[in-house]
């Protein structure tokens, strides 16, 4: 079967998941994304690219930051942009989310950008909706977040031009994060040289040597000697049971100090998709420090959504 | 068949002392890219105009965007230089529709307001679909629709064109 997110000519129509995307389709969407960044420095912030295309936010789950900068840069390709917050309710599964899309679609919608609890909604949108309307997922439950995946794949080019030579550690609650998945997917498919996912066994499982990278349960040996640390959110809502002793048990063992920094590259950098819990995964000195790039990766966001909002909407199924 | 010849070292002497009459103080060159960003670059230096020569690109602002989605290889606008208040030349290998012009015009507005811009270019095909046209250019041609004609660049920066047979 073909890959839902391309067309006959491979040419990408949605964006719904980083895994089965070719190595060429990821550069070329990093590549236009430098070009779009410099849009931000301009006199006039915006380029005519979705002038008269309704661009529809729907997020099912709460989000501030991925939706504000979808938004963002969707009016900064001159679209026009409808925010639908759609708290979850019970019923709101299966026909009743293509009822929405229906309707949304009767109102001329050009694109859905959606986040949802569920895994696979966003494909489910894309198999049901009409052939013109491009989807990209916003997030879906634990299994995509392609656009942060993106968004820390041009992070770690524009600090490390190359990915041949880099490893790559991704340190915390594995098991629940969409974000690690989509840069386990782009790192591999990108050619990082080596990728570790680095947390206690209850939140990175050992079958996530399957997708091809080094589980370390130490975090001294996770670290060491990385160029990229991209750290995660522990992800309080998502916790059902116990899975950890405590916020600060957890802090002590794998929280990134400038301590356990010292242990990477000296010119590694620090990551994190946001929002921080501060003295929780990351010390506040590290988060603040001069090796991290958190908020060069939000302004890198904007791009990297302009880049693949306007290339979808450009091609044809 | 064809018996075109169009030698592009000759004529982009000709260009150069063109785009000389051209340029007024405060004035500035902007290749559009990819070949015009050539041109410009070899003019910036021949003519020896201080600083680097503007590159510009159509991408965001194309008409046939919906049709042809984003370009694979659509270059990058940079202007090394304040576009508000300048005598911009902007510079292009083959002159066709005028919609490549047209966009690049809108381009460089998003960067400012320049005192005035004017277009040169090597060659001149016929063809336009826009009221715009050059106020120099080194060579006019016909060719059928069909035809493709652009400009190439060696290793050794030496110009020659490319002619082929389109769809």
């Amino acid at each position: 079967m073909r890959n839902p997110q391309l067309n006959k000519h491979g040419e990408l129509i949605h964006l719904l998941s980083i895994e089965g995307l070719p190595r060429a389709v990821l550069h070329q969407l990093l590549d236009t994304a430098g070009s779009f960044l410099s849009v931000n420095e301009r006199e006039v912030k915006k380029v005519p690219l979705l002038r008269g295309k309704s661009v529809f936010n729907l997020f099912f789950e709460n989000s501030t930051r991925t939706r504000t900068t979808f938004e963002i840069a969707a009016k900064r390709l001159s679209a026009d942009v409808i925010n639908l917050d759609i708290a979850r309710s019970s019923t709101a599964k299966g026909e009743s989310l293509l009822d929405t899309i229906a309707n949304l679609s009767a109102m001329h919608a050009d694109m859905f950008v959606v986040r949802h609890s569920e895994s696979g909604a966003p494909y489910l949108i894309a198999r049901h909706c009409a052939p013109h309307v491009h989807v990209v997922n916003a997030g879906d439950g634990r299994h995509a977040h392609p656009t942060q995946g993106l968004l820390d794949m041009y992070t770690i080019r524009h600090y490390k031009q190359d990915f041949a030579n880099l490893v790559v550690a991704i340190v915390g609650d594995l098991v629940h994060s969409r974000v690690a998945r989509s840069d386990i997917h782009a790192l591999t498919t990108l050619g990082a040289a080596e990728v570790r996912a680095v947390g206690p066994k209850t939140l990175v499982p050992g079958d996530l040597k399957e997708m091809g990278v080094r589980v370390c349960h130490d975090m001294a040996e996770g670290i060491r000697d990385a160029d990229v640390i991209i750290m995660l959110r522990l992800q309080n809502e998502r916790m059902s049971g116990a899975m950890l002793p405590s916020a600060g048990e957890f802090f002590k063992n794998y929280g990134l100090t400038e301590e356990k920094l010292a242990l990477a590259k000296p010119d590694a950098i620090v990551m994190h998709p946001g929002p921080i819990n501060r003295g929780v995964e990351i010390d506040s000195a590290v988060a603040d420090g001069k090796q991290s790039v958190i908020l060069p990766q939000v302004t890198f966001g904007i791009a990297v959504r302009m880049a693949v909002m306007s290339t979808i909407a450009g091609n044809n199924p | 068949m064809s018996t075109l010849h169009l030698d592009a070292e000759a004529l982009y002497r000709d260009l150069a002392g063109g785009v000389r009459g051209l340029l007024q103080p405060n004035g500035a060159l902007v290749g559009i890219w990819s070949g015009g960003a050539w041109l410009a670059e070899r003019l910036q230096q021949d003519l020896k105009l201080e600083g680097d020569c503007g590159v510009i690109s159509s991408a965001m602002h194309r008409d046939d965007f919906d049709k042809r989605g984003l370009s694979s290889d659509a270059g990058q606008t940079r202007l090394p230089f304040e576009i508000e208040g300048r005598h911009v030349v902007l510079i292009d290998d083959v002159l066709y529709t005028g919609r490549t012009t047209r966009a690049v015009i809108n381009e460089l507005f998003d960067f400012g307001r320049p005192a005035s811009v004017t277009l040169a270019v090597l060659v001149d095909r016929g063809g336009r679909e826009l009221p715009i046209q050059p106020a120099y250019s080194a060579a006019r041609i016909t060719l059928p629709p069909a035809r493709r004609l652009s400009l190439a660049r060696d290793e050794a920066g030496r110009f020659s064109f490319n002619i082929e047979e389109g769809e």
